[in-house]
């Protein structure tokens, strides 16, 4: 489980150009759950995926991770809660590779590695020797039937195969959340309800999966379980739906 | 001055090390004066970036460091014909006042920047960046260090004027009262003898006592420091006798060339590589009550009392073997 | 242990890959490098090689040679100066010795001339340096034409050729016999080039030198080390001189490999975004860049070091020749033997790894602590 509390990201601060993305948020993100976050583009929905990801720290304000594994040899009380934002970037990122996995809008791919290469890369710096990161990342790519592409570089693929590499990716250090932001902006409706399939997949595997979208085929799926709206960098509405 | 390209190479690294060092003091003082650990500003998340330059540089100070200060004695060594009566590098860097203090600086160096180093090692493992104000008072203790070493450095070799023939004369008649000893004054080896082995003994059972009990860390520092100096002083006063088989040539220089099988860098490398390891020890000793440091020092101690011993049995085996087994014998 | 060896080969492994598809821009780099390492390396092989070979060359000279000043400008000894030498206590032997310079009009070359009787055995012989076997074109038998100063040519015998191990000198040198040697220089009797002094202790060579320049005000006792010691000062001092002149190629360089390291393309600072996003640390970052810089600095400096031996130690160092070891029609085609060490190395290191290395640090740190979440705003 995440709990924001009272959560602010400014950029620019004490400049002319400072803006707040985002402003006093607080929100508990449950597990197993498909949350998404909805609102307008420049409504501080990514900038607040990045604070729950443990990407970026925020300006002011207080994270809490609770039955996080990898957090957990760093909690102050013997609660199981650990509280995050004062943590160094070095632990901070071990918690982010153990505990989330990442898709983006753009796929965010690099360009001329191969694919296997593409899906191994987040288990490099754990020390992991190449051979399991290897097998993992076969695995995944079979389960998204892109194995037949595994050597192929990654600038060839459809729109719709790069984005089922970056969801292999995002999977490889075998997360318990993954995070997608406007995971569907560059994919036509059916890829659309394929990506949908593939977090439903998730979900039943018991993944919290956390969403960033203003598009109505990831909003009114039937799978979320949360929608929260945001607009200027604060939560307008947050409902679950049952 | 002169123009050895070996010595350029010496005095521009020198320069490189002292800017490098001095940037690194600099975002030290800066990261000082406006740590906020709670805040997440900024000017704090860019303060924490900057401590990651600052341990990159002082890593890459540190391995220049020791392989400049084996430079510096191998250009010594290639120098010492340019000398009257300078027989090896013990003779060059006595050609001017500068050359023994610059090479106690480049050890003093070495060793204060492997403090430095553990300090930073433990203090990345915790999460609270416990010893960070610490970190940064001793890195601007170091740093004037670093800057003195170039500035000496620069006045040996500035200072050097090889004998050589001139236009009227040999040189020898323009240098009659300037020629100076080549050798190095060494204490006499009985009692160096005694002093040497008894130091590594009390080194073992103070580092062992320390590694099992855990206690009197500070003491095995201190014994290990004296270790230090006192096989230094055995290494000129009787070590090298054994493998030069000659019983006046006190050089501690002449190990490093390969007519001893380089013999001097497993002794040097061993040597400063305990001294580090056991100052380490004790410096981390008062450092242990701040914060997570509690449960992060004490482990890291007892490794570093471990490699301590483990270089300093290295050390003392590659002596006496030679000892054993030289055709030296002496009294 | 293993975690950590498995993290570098990991991450070794992407510095390869990455450095392999970005060529253009690393080719360009590793070119400047290797031309700086090359540049630097045949100095410093060449330098070593031409002390070494002055070493070689003075192993078998006196210990002590004494001279004659005249007004400050060295002239011919009178042979009986020898006898009074001779019965210095501590000198062994005193050995007048007669050479001079011979200008060879044909092919514009100065050609040393030494009196020898024990290697030069009969009259109208000679031994010759290859150097000049090589300009004349000249086999064992031949005959060599000397003029003498009353302009009666003077026909000598080849014997024999020196062997090329040492060069440097020997490649100009003609031994003939003492008596040809006056003839063709029309060369005072009583009188000599020089005095070779044979001391028997060392230790004693400045006494007999002192005591040489009391009893012969004029004279000028140089003894062995000094001359090994000029030449060692002067060859370091050359050396020196063009690290000073080449110091403008390397600071060139590494203002290049800065201005690489800081604009890195778009493209490259996107790619440290995206493994900054994925789970990338600084320190992992950092031990790409770190490993990067050893990529490319073992290659450009195993490679530049190697074609530095091929042009010193195979075709010679056309590039430093005429500036580091002096003037002379004969030397063109004169091999050094190969002999690099560690030490060498060593200063080379230090001269091109250490500037790139620090040149590099802050934009590689730049680079690392790019913002994780870069890669979502693009």
């Amino acid at each position: 489980m995440i709990e924001l509390s009272s959560v602010t990201k400014t950029f620019n601060s004490g400049k002319p150009n400072q803006f707040t993305a985002v402003d006093n948020v607080s929100l508990t993100i449950e597990p197993q759950k498909v949350t998404v976050l909805k609102g307008p583009s420049g409504s501080g929905k990514t900038s607040l995926l990045t604070v729950i990801g443990c990407m970026a720290r925020p300006s002011s304000g207080r994270i809490f991770l609770r039955g996080i594994e990898a957090a957990l040899k760093y909690q102050q009380e013997s609660d199981g809660q650990v509280e995050i934002t004062s943590l160094p970037e070095s632990f901070l990122n071990d918690i982010r590779r153990d505990t989330f996995g990442f898709i983006f809008q753009q796929f965010n791919l690099i360009k001329g590695i191969s694919v296997l290469e593409n899906v191994m890369l987040p288990a490099y710096p754990s020390g992991e020797s190449r051979n399991d990161i290897r097998c993992r990342a076969l695995e995944l790519l079979e389960m998204f039937s892109i194995t037949r592409h595994a050597g192929q570089r990654v600038e060839l693929l459809s729109g719709g195969e790069q984005q089922r590499v970056a969801i292999a990716r995002a999977l490889i250090n075998n997360p318990s959340i993954v995070i997608a932001d406007e995971p569907t902006a560059h994919l036509d409706s059916k890829l659309s309800y394929e990506f949908m399939a593939i977090v439903e997949k998730l979900k039943n595997a018991g993944k919290t999966i956390i969403i960033a979208s203003h598009d109505p085929i990831v909003f009114d799926a039937a799978l979320t379980d949360m929608l929260i709206e945001m607009r200027d960098g604060s939560i307008v509405e947050s409902r679950k739906r049952s | 001055m002169i123009m050895h390209p070996a010595a350029l190479a010496l005095l521009a690294t020198a320069l490189l090390v002292s800017g490098m060092g001095v940037h690194a003091g600099y975002q030290g003082m800066r990261i000082l004066a406006k740590w906020d650990i709670r805040s997440g500003s900024e000017l704090q998340l860019e303060l924490e970036r900057k401590t990651y330059l600052v341990s990159t540089v002082m890593s890459n100070i540190l391995v220049f460091q020791l392989m400049s200060l084996f430079l510096y004695i191998y250009t010594a060594d290639s120098l010492y014909p340019l000398f009257t009566g300078a027989m090896c590098a013990a003779g060059s860097l006595n050609a001017n006042s500068f050359g023994y203090p610059v090479l106690s600086l480049k050890v003093l160096n070495f060793l204060l920047a492997g403090v430095w180093l553990i300090v930073n090692y433990a203090d990345n493992k915790g999460y609270d960046y416990p010893l960070i104000k610490i970190k940064y008072e001793l890195l601007n203790l170091l740093i004037p260090l670093l800057m003195l070493e170039s500035f000496l450095l620069l006045g040996y070799f500035a200072g050097i004027k090889p004998d050589i023939i001139t236009s009227c004369c040999g040189s020898l008649f323009s240098h009659e009262s300037g020629s100076f000893s080549g050798e190095i004054a060494a204490l006499p080896h009985i009692p160096m003898k005694i002093a040497f082995f008894s130091g590594i003994a009390l080194t073992f059972v103070s580092g062992l006592f320390f590694f099992f009990k855990g206690r009197g860390g500070t003491l095995f520092s201190v014994v290990a420091i004296l270790t230090f100096l006192v096989s230094a002083a055995a290494l000129v006063s009787f070590v090298c006798l054994y493998f030069y088989e000659l019983p006046t040539h006190h050089c501690p220089f002449c190990l490093l060339q390969k007519e001893y099988g380089y013999v001097g860098y497993a002794m040097y490398a061993t040597l400063l590589g305990g001294g580090v390891a056991g100052l380490g020890t004790g410096v981390l000793m008062p450092l242990k009550k701040h914060g997570s440091m509690a449960q992060i020092i004490p482990p890291l101690q007892r490794r570093l009392a471990l490699v301590t011993l483990f270089c300093y049995l290295l050390f003392t085996l590659i002596a006496s073997w030679k000892m054993y087994f030289s055709a030296l014998r002496m009294g | 242990m293993n975690i950590v060896f498995e993290r570098h080969l990991n991450i070794l492994d992407f510095t390869l890959s990455s450095l392999l598809r970005r060529k253009g821009k690393n080719l360009s780099l590793l070119t400047m490098y290797l031309m700086v390492i090359f540049m630097l390396a045949s100095l410093v092989f060449f330098v070593t090689a031409l002390k070494r070979e002055a070493a070689i060359l003075l192993r078998d000279a006196p210990d002590m040679v004494v001279q004659r000043l005249v007004a400050g400008r060295q002239d011919l000894v009178p042979t009986q100066y020898a006898d009074s030498i001779a019965s210095i206590r501590g000198v062994n032997g005193v050995r007048p010795r007669l050479w001079g310079y011979y200008y060879d009009g044909l092919n514009g070359a100065n050609y040393t001339i030494v009196a020898d009787d024990y290697m030069a055995s009969s009259p109208e012989s000679a031994v010759i340096g290859n150097g000049i076997a090589r300009s004349r074109s000249m086999v064992v038998g031949d005959l060599l034409p000397l003029i003498s100063y009353d302009k009666a040519p003077l026909m000598l015998q080849i014997r024999s050729i020196l062997p090329s191990e040492s060069d440097l000198m020997a490649a100009d040198l003609i031994v003939i016999t003492s008596e040809d040697f006056r003839t063709l220089f029309k060369f005072p009797t009583g009188l000599a080039t020089d005095l070779a002094v044979d001391v028997g202790n060392p230790k004693e060579l400045a006494t007999v030198a002192a005591k040489i320049a009391q009893q012969f005000p004029d004279s000028r006792p140089i003894l062995k080390s000094e001359i090994l010691r000029t030449y060692q000062a002067i060859f370091d001092w050359r050396g020196g001189m063009v690290v000073i002149i080449l110091a403008s190629a390397l600071l060139s360089f590494v203002i290049f490999a800065w201005d690489k390291a800081t604009g890195l393309s778009a493209e490259e600072r996107k790619e440290i975004g995206i493994l900054k996003s994925i789970g990338w640390s600084t320190s992992d970052v950092l031990l790409l860049k770190f490993w990067e810089g050893v990529v490319i600095s073992l290659t450009a400096f195993l490679l530049g070091v190697v074609l530095a031996y091929g042009h010193v130690f195979f075709l010679s160092a056309p590039l430093f020749a005429q500036a580091l070891k002096g003037w002379s029609v004969i030397y063109p085609d004169f091999r050094l033997s190969p002999n690099v060490d560690g030490y060498q190395l060593a200063v080379l290191f230090f001269l091109t790894v250490v500037p790139y290395t620090a040149a590099t640090v802050i934009p590689c740190w730049r680079a690392a602590t790019t913002d994780p979440d870069s890669a979502m705003r693009s």
